[in-house]
């Protein structure tokens, strides 16, 4: 019984999280986003998994490939798609877009740029959750092309020596932008680099949400009862390109239409309509989460853009700034 | 001569030293299979092979930190850095060995690398794909910066730096990249480097300005002509070392100047300008010094074009200026 809700809240959110992200395509092929748009595509299991196995009170950290992240954690869709639209009204006031998502309510720390740059700081979160003796828990996701930059190597170093509670997740969907795994790191088992920092570690595929769930939430465990960190490398797949700008020319079809047969999101359906218990609601929630998307576009398209003063005020604190 | 965009031009410095000397070797994140997020390497992987347009790991500090020592070795390594924006964990390298080997070694290792990068906002890609940190580089003595603003200068500053035995910070301004277009010398060509170029001759006013910002001066100085203020426009190219002589020749024939860049303002290149005029040009200047800068806050993603000094935040301080 248990299993089916959350297997019908699981569709929801990944279906959201889809949905997103072809609106906000189609939006930014209309030129009403701007920059650099990364999708989530493909991917959507990881987060959806990951949030189910943390608290409210847990923190999150990824990369520039951060909708789906901030909306598993619950951020409002409006506010990410205003982001997006760089509007007063997005998560951090439009100023970043999309690779800056922001969430103090969920203690989504957001949406980096820098590849690597935020697994240091993330250890850092970890660090002052157990020295200030509260039981939370951090999650740092990254992309494998990020195994090769120091940052990397620093923060697991550091996080492994301290014992921090944090979970690593490599979300390795095989390339980073045109460069596929094998032709930029020596080994292709990206787990193995936990072995490194004598730290714990577990690898398995994004196919199924009910196992990203369960795996994640054993490393969520262990770092919450003072065991130190985990490595986690999740094989999965962007089915579109690196980001809008990239036509992904170096795969081929055929590799994209395979990866295709282990959507996540398709099978969990697949999964729901089969079963007399559940094949009922999937119309229903494909309708609520249609209308909570289409309200995001309007909450975005009707919000104010940001004024000329924040280009100044928001550099410091106070009355800083000239 | 043909036509080029400054793309085409950089590559086709590219292809040119690589057929001449197979000292030079290309390195950086997807510039060969793919040739480049710019497609500014296109073709030299097929033309020259993986071992000398070699693709990198997401790896700054590795991939300037090998450099060095292919430099040292007697190669001529051109690394690319994706973004300007990205160029910071690659900063230790370049602060620390890159432009201090000459120096520390009492002069029997140069570190001569060109270290491409494109540069600047216009393209609405928010805090890491639009900032201008060439004063950063400027700062760290060691280092010559260059910066573009022609197809033709591209090329020609290009092969210069190269040749160059210091380490050169080539900086590429993304905004004009397909839209600077111009004739572009064949084969062998070089622009000096130290040299700024006057692309505008003027009693009122000196304008300095360099890379895409440049194109924002021109525009600006047309139209304040049209009140009967003719600019002297300079295009830096160098922005380090300056050609101090063209600038203070300049400042000191028309009394005025307005420094137009889209960095942040604050210890900005604008700023040694200005000192540098007041050293040297003082008892000439008829109007305190302007800057037309970007603003001391990150680079926003969508108040760009407010951020950025473009012509109808430029024309008021010339008038200004001129007027005063
Ligand atoms: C330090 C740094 N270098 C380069 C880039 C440009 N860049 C952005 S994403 C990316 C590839 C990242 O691949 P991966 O870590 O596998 O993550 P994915 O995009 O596949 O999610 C590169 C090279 C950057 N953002 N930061």
């Amino acid at each position: 019984m248990k299993r089916r809700e959350e297997g019908l809240e699981f569709f929801r959110q990944l279906l959201l999280i889809r949905r997103f992200e072809e609106e906000s395509a189609r939006a930014y092929s209309m030129g009403k986003i701007g920059g650099f748009l990364h999708l989530y595509i493909g991917q959507e299991a990881i987060a959806v998994g990951a949030c189910a196995a943390i608290q409210k009170d847990d923190y999150a950290v990824t990369t520039y490939r951060d909708h789906g992240l901030a909306l598993a954690r619950g951020m409002p869709p409006g506010v990410a798609m205003a982001e997006l639209y760089g509007k007063q009204t997005g998560c951090s006031q439009g100023l970043g877009g999309s690779m800056h998502f922001f969430h103090s309510e969920t203690n989504m720390l957001g949406g980096h740029g820098i590849v690597g740059g935020h697994r240091p700081l993330a250890a850092g979160v970890a660090f002052a959750s157990k020295y200030q003796g509260y039981p939370h828990v951090t999650l740092a996701f990254y992309g494998e092309g990020a195994s090769s930059i120091g940052a990397s190597h620093e923060a697991m170093s550091l996080a492994a020596l301290w014992k921090l509670p944090i979970v690593f997740i490599c979300e390795n969907n095989q390339y980073a932008m045109g460069t596929p795994l094998k032709r930029h790191l020596s080994i292709t088992d990206i787990s193995l680099k936990a072995d490194a920092y004598g730290m714990a570690k577990d690898r398995f595929v994004a196919d199924d949400v009910f196992t990203v769930r369960d795996r994640i939430q054993a490393a969520v465990d262990r770092a919450r009862s003072g065991e130190g960190p985990t490595l986690i490398e999740i094989r999965t797949y962007r089915f579109r390109g690196h980001s809008m700008s990239d036509p992904a020319k170096y795969r081929t079809k055929s590799e994209l239409d395979a990866e295709k047969q282990r959507d996540a999101l398709t099978r969990l359906e697949k999964q729901l309509l089969e079963d007399d218990g559940t094949k009922d609601q999937v119309a229903a929630i494909r309708e609520t989460v249609e209308a909570e998307i289409a309200e995001a576009i309007q909450f975005a398209e009707s919000s104010p853009e940001p004024g000329l003063e924040l280009l100044e005020a928001t550099t410091y604190d106070g009355d800083f700034a000239r | 001569m043909p036509e080029m965009n400054m793309v085409q031009a950089i590559n086709d410095a590219l292809r040119f030293e690589m057929q001449q000397d197979d000292r030079v070797v290309v390195l950086g994140e997807d510039v060969g299979k793919v040739g480049g997020v710019f497609r500014v390497t296109a073709g030299l992987f097929d033309e020259f092979g993986a071992d000398r347009v070699i693709d990198t790991p997401l790896s700054e500090g590795g991939i300037i930190g090998t450099a060095v020592g292919m430099a040292l070795y007697g190669l001529r390594p051109i690394p690319e850095i994706q973004f300007s924006d990205f160029i910071f964990p690659a900063y230790d390298q370049i602060v620390s060995e890159v432009a201090k080997y000459r120096y520390r070694s009492g002069g029997e290792f140069p570190c001569n690398m060109v270290i491409r990068t494109p540069v600047g906002g216009g393209i609405r890609g928010g805090h890491y794909h639009s900032q201008s940190p060439e004063a950063q580089f400027i700062h760290v003595a060691g280092l010559k910066v260059v910066c573009p603003s022609t197809a033709a200068d591209a090329k020609g500053l290009l092969l210069a730096s190269i040749r160059d035995p210091d380490p050169v910070l080539f900086f590429e301004p993304k905004r004009v990249y397909r839209a600077a277009k111009g004739e572009v010398p064949e084969g062998d060509y070089t622009v000096e480097l130290g040299k700024a170029n006057v692309i505008r001759e003027g009693k009122s006013l000196t304008v300095i300005s360099y890379g895409a910002m440049l194109y924002e001066a021109m525009d600006a100085a047309e139209k304040a002509a049209e009140h009967g203020i003719e600019c002297e426009v300079i295009d830096l190219r160098t922005l380090w070392p300056l050609d101090i002589d063209t600038i203070i020749a300049s400042v000191k024939k028309t009394g005025r100047v307005v420094i137009v860049h889209e960095a942040p303002r604050s210890c900005g290149l604008g700023g040694e300008l200005v000192s540098l005029i007041n050293e040297k040009a003082f008892l000439h200047l008829e109007a305190p010094p302007r800057r037309v800068t970007g603003f001391d806050t990150p680079f926003p993603y969508t108040l760009e074009m407010e951020y950025l000094p473009l012509s109808h935040r430029i024309l008021p301080a010339l008038t200004e200026t001129a007027n005063y």
